[in-house]
């Protein structure tokens, strides 16, 4: 295999992290929505640091590796309409990510909270949190906007 | 300098996109899965959760990616009598179709942990589909990488 060869594997390697780490969160919202406990939501934080990581890896890996090959390769340019479209799909995915980690994070922070405070019991004010109807839009958009990323480097629009 | 990503036929990208796709969604679920049977320590609730992410999610992803990885195979000649297939179509197969066993062994024997742990019986069942998601998804990210770098 070629340097860009090898450039291209990580590069989808990257973007298999993202999605994955995609779908993690889903498993995690659709989880969250029955936990009324601050331990409970507490003992969350280990795979939500997983999910972290594979979408911080992929985010990352997929921008800089994919602006490398859009130098490196013949026939593809920066300035292609499908390489732009990516490149906006990955800043819009990026920070409405970042939205919808803030709208649950609340319930995690409210959850420390009440466990420092020694509340040990099911908490109403937790459980709204974690059904966040807010949290779960950003998700689902984040979701379409990958989706989108994923059609655009297949299909390859105008290339 | 070659072109890596070669142009193709537009009739291969809907059956390729499918294919990832499902790949894709496949190993979301044994990351999901790993993760939560791995950080589990024993509550009920993450280890069904990491259950339920391999069989609603790893599973579909499954079918899926194999289904659209005949379905492209088939539009690029692959699939023809006669026909040599390249060394990394014959990795990501093999990957694929022995992984597929590996997790449905997963899936039963989780099952039965699932079961288990419902009986009060314990959890040593789960840890056994956590070491096959872990061995499954560090397989499917090699497959992964054979399929895009596609080495000789």
């Amino acid at each position: 295999m070629s340097f860009d060869e090898w450039v291209l594997a990580l590069h989808v390697l990257s973007a298999f992290a993202y999605v994955a780490g995609v779908v993690l969160f889903w498993m995690l919202i659709v989880a969250v929505r029955k936990i009324d406990t601050p331990e409970a939501i507490i003992r969350m934080e280990p795979i939500v640091k997983v999910g972290n990581a594979a979408v911080g890896i992929g985010a990352v890996g997929t921008i800089l590796l994919g602006i490398w090959l859009a130098f490196a390769l013949d026939g593809y340019a920066i300035w292609d309409g499908w390489i732009i479209a990516a490149l906006v799909l990955w800043a819009v995915a990026g920070a409405v990510g970042q939205r919808t980690g803030a709208a649950y994070m609340r319930g995690m922070r409210k959850a420390k909270e009440l466990d420092a405070q020694g509340q040990r019991g099911a908490n109403a004010e937790l459980l709204a949190l974690n059904r966040t109807s807010n949290g779960v839009l950003l998700h689902a958009l984040t979701s379409v906007v990958v989706l989108l990323i994923l059609l655009d480097m297949i299909f390859k629009p105008g290339a | 300098m070659t072109v890596l990503a070669a142009i193709r036929p537009d009739s291969w990208n809907f059956p390729l996109f499918l294919h990832v796709l499902g790949a894709m969604i496949l190993v979301g679920g044994l990351l999901t899965g790993a993760s939560s049977l791995a950080f589990a320590r024993g509550d009920a609730r993450f280890l069904r959760l990491g259950y339920w992410s391999l069989l609603a999610v790893s599973l579909p992803g499954w079918v899926l990616m194999r289904a659209g990885a005949e379905w492209v195979a088939s539009r690029e000649g692959w699939t023809k009598e006669g026909v040599p297939s390249p060394t990394w179509l014959d990795l990501g197969t093999l990957i694929a179709d022995l992984g597929g066993v590996i997790l449905l062994v997963s899936l039963v024997v989780g099952g039965v942990g699932v079961y288990r742990l419902r009986a009060g019986k314990g959890s040593g069942l789960l840890k056994a589909t956590l070491v096959l998601s872990t061995v499954l998804l560090a397989a499917y990210l090699v497959a992964v990488w054979a399929m895009s770098g596609k080495p000789d």
